[in-house]
């Protein structure tokens, strides 16, 4: 027997279930209302000249507008790595389940489209903006050759399915990307936009991780002098802004090397953007090292693992896996963090929107406003992508639920 | 043949343990000496002094918004800044609770319209950058407003222009000295009838309805003091008599874009904390009181926000440290707090390293002094759960 879901009745149950839901009903539908009129009339009468001119600036800063075709090449680059890691993870999650004697169903190809728009909707939203303030359209071929790389590579590693794959997704593609950006004499300093802001949060965390691994360790140490350093390290830096840090790193970082040694300005930033994070992942990592369990630790000293054994084989693959959410949600609050390098002086997105604000034509034409909401739907997009991910992840890799 | 086998001091743990504290005490000795050395050196050899003497030195920049000269000592400016930083913090701390808990249990709520509301609100504002959106409420919502040569009055209890906001304050009337005597007596009072109140239901069984009690005797108490003084305290409005505003509270237009970008990012992050608690109290909870016949009001005051609160309660806290440190971004429109203060004194020439040491100090003064209640606070609680 089924139930006809008919809308009076919802509606009446949902919206105008009491007198006191009616009124508050008809507020907030009022103010929405207005707002979404309000949104509408903003947006058809923007001018988007201003990011159409500045959109390479937004994306790459001062990079040398000859060489944008490193650019491309190292998108293509991470395009194949993000595929092929994603084809892996499927392969290992359909030997799994065949392992458990469970069956694997694989969505047909409609629905696996449905799916991945579902997914990473507001992610595509900011591509199709970005595309619709081209003015040539070599971007919109690059995009389409990266997205025909992805669903290759992923194909491809699914159906190969190598163990040595996964070095090479994760280390030589990305290493690959690095190299092209950064040969010929350009370096990390000669980048900015968007692409800056990903490489410093992504550089943050991986060379934050083993500095944060480190102190996690130390903080449970049961020698005082290693967990007493630990703790004082973590809390000191957990009490302090970003910022502090960041003027630290641009204004006194010299003072801390020998005379010889004279970092440049991105280096200077990572650096202290580098410490900052290693007190926050130690703090992840220790949540992660507390979730296993004593008995895990005790069964491995009495199998006659060594302390160090116990922790590189028992403890720490449960634990790291039991980050890794928490690891994404670090890794989004530093890709929120980064825009503060544009207070210190770095070309980053937000320092770009400046830039573009500052050009005197389009200041005294009024088109200013649009930028900040275009570098917001960058890090919204960003930030709400990954942040879904990692609930997706949490719930598929069953944390919490043990 | 010994009957015991004497461990090798290499393999003996006591003394491995000693050793590995040993070279992680010299390795941590040796980075610090060598960093000490690397400053007294680079310090002494560009002529920079060491001591805080500079604290004395004029500051060189007149602060918008105080009444400092430029040539007032660095010390003053950086205690202006302090204040500053505590003025975003005394009002925006309770403004960003009472939005968050509202938005996490609108959440919650069975009104479909106001729940996705919330939701859309959650989700947007916590994904974009802080510093992104006090810079959006300065440029976007303050610098537009009108000119400070003609404010706008909106209700005719605001006086608005881009570079002011005067919004109504109390103002301290003859008597307000008895008043606020007056006032703590009926505090006290009122503490005394929720006790009596308490103890007569404990010994009867009898409903106390200590709040109806105790508000009801603060209020009447207040406002019989409040006429028998003749209107000791008054409501000032800020009213435009020329081209000067008179009464009200004044505050700078910077200062509003920090406070009400920051409030309302962290609310977002403390109505998901709200909500997550709220939905972490087990459900027999609720279902046992509904057994007990408690109307949905007490359920939910009574039996799931207690046991809700105590979940919630550090990392609630947590979002209070964030919220103070995130203070520092207003930096990026120049609203003098503390941390501004710290990089116009490096940029006019004081030593760095001491200006950063001094800034770092104060927040951690602060956020060690918190944390430190926040431990004691859930050590308790631990206890009381056992």
């Amino acid at each position: 027997m089924t139930v006809a879901v008919t809308p009076g009745p919802w509606v009446r149950k949902h919206l105008f279930s009491t007198p006191f839901n009616s009124v508050v009903t008809t507020v907030l539908a009022t103010g929405l209302v207005y707002l979404v009129s309000a949104l509408v009339q903003f947006l058809a009468g923007a001018d988007f000249e201003i990011l159409r001119v500045n959109l390479a600036l937004f994306m790459v800063g001062s990079f040398p507008r000859n060489q944008l075709w490193r650019v491309v090449v190292a998108v293509l680059c991470l395009a194949v790595s993000a595929g092929m890691a994603s084809g892996l993870l499927l392969a290992a999650a359909r030997q799994r389940a065949n392992t458990a004697g469970l069956g694997f169903e694989r969505p047909s190809g409609m629905t696996a489209l449905v799916n991945v728009v579902r997914r990473f909707w507001p992610l595509l939203v900011f591509i199709i903006v970005c595309l619709a303030l081209t003015t040539t359209i070599a971007p919109t071929l690059v995009t389409m050759a990266a997205l025909a790389l992805l669903s290759a590579s992923r194909l491809l590693s699914q159906r190969l399915h190598r163990r040595q794959f996964g070095w090479i997704a994760v280390v030589v593609w990305p290493l690959a990307a690095y190299y092209i950006l950064s040969s010929s004499g350009l370096g990390w300093d000669d980048w900015g936009g968007l692409m800056l802001t990903i490489f410093l949060t992504v550089a943050g965390i991986l060379f934050a991780f083993p500095l944060g691994m480190a102190l996690a360790i130390g903080r449970r140490s049961s020698l005082p002098v290693l967990r007493w350093f630990s703790v004082s390290y973590i809390e000191l830096i957990r009490g302090v802004p970003l910022i502090t840090l960041l003027l630290m790193g641009v204004f006194a970082l010299g003072f801390f090397l020998p005379l010889e040694l004279r970092p440049s300005h991105v280096t200077r930033v990572l650096v202290a953007i580098t410490a900052f994070e290693a007190a926050y992942i130690a703090e992840v990592i220790r949540g992660g090292l507390r979730s296993v369990g004593i008995g895990q630790t005790e069964a491995a000293s009495s199998l006659g693992l060594s302390n160090w054994k116990t922790m590189r084989l028992i403890v720490l693959p449960q634990a790291l896996r039991a980050t890794i959410p928490a690891m994404v949600g670090q890794f989004i609050s530093l890709f929120k963090d980064t825009t503060l390098v544009a207070v210190v002086g770095l070309g980053d997105i937000l320092a770009a929107s400046a830039f573009a604000n500052a050009q005197p034509d389009f200041n005294a034409r009024g088109l200013a406003r649009i930028t900040l909401p275009f570098v917001a739907l960058a890090f919204w997009a960003g930030s709400y992508t990954m942040s879904r991910e990692a609930g997706r992840l949490e719930r598929s890799l069953g944390i919490g639920e043990r | 043949m010994p009957d015991r086998v004497r461990t090798p001091w290499w393999r003996n743990v006591q003394v491995l343990r000693w050793l590995a504290q040993l070279v992680a005490m010299a390795v941590v000795g040796v980075a610090l000496w060598l960093l000490w050395f690397n400053v007294t050196n680079n310090l002494a050899s560009r002529g920079i002094r060491t001591d805080f003497g500079f604290l004395d030195q004029p500051f060189g920049v007149r602060i918008a918004g105080s009444d400092l000269s430029p040539g007032s000592a660095v010390r003053l400016a950086l205690l202006n800044g302090i204040r500053n930083t505590f003025a975003l913090a005394i009002v925006g701390l309770p403004l960003l609770t009472l939005l968050g808990v509202a938005v996490g249990v609108g959440r919650l709520s069975g009104n479909w319209l106001l729940s996705k509301i919330c939701t859309a609100y959650v989700e947007l504002l916590r994904n974009l950058p802080p510093l992104l959106l006090v810079i959006f409420a300065f440029q976007a919502v303050i610098l537009r407003l009108p000119p400070a040569r003609s404010p706008a009055t909106p209700f005719g209890w605001f006086v608005i222009s881009n570079l002011e906001l005067h919004v109504p304050s109390l103002r301290a009337g003859e008597n307000y000295r008895a008043f606020s005597i007056s006032l703590l007596g009926a505090v006290v009072l009122a503490f005394a009838l929720w006790w009596w109140r308490t103890r007569a239901q404990q010994s009867t069984g009898r409903p106390h309805h200590r709040w109806l009690w105790s508000i009801g005797i603060f209020l009447t108490a207040g406002a019989a003091a409040y006429l028998a003084l003749g209107r000791p305290i008054t409501i000032s409005r800020p009213v435009l008599v020329g081209r000067v505003v008179e009464g009200g509270y004044r505050g700078l237009g910077s200062y509003f874009a920090v406070m009400g970008a920051l409030v309302l990012y962290t609310a977002s992050h403390v109505a998901e904390i709200v909500r997550g608690s709220i939905l972490a109290v087990p459900k027999g909870q609720s279902e046992a009181a509904t057994a007990l016949a408690l109307s949905a009001f007490q359920r939910f005051s009574f039996v799931v926000l207690p046991q809700a609160m105590r979940i919630a309660l550090p990392p609630i806290i947590n979002q209070y440290l964030n919220y103070v440190k995130n203070t520092s971004l207003a930096i990026a429109i120049g609203f003098a707090e503390v941390t501004l203060i710290a990089f116009q004194a490096i940029g006019n020439g004081q030593p760095a390293p001491q200006v950063i040491l001094i800034l770092m100090g104060c927040y951690l003064i602060f956020s060690l002094a918190i944390s430190l209640a926040v431990n004691l606070y859930s050590r308790r609680m631990r206890l009381a759960v056992q």
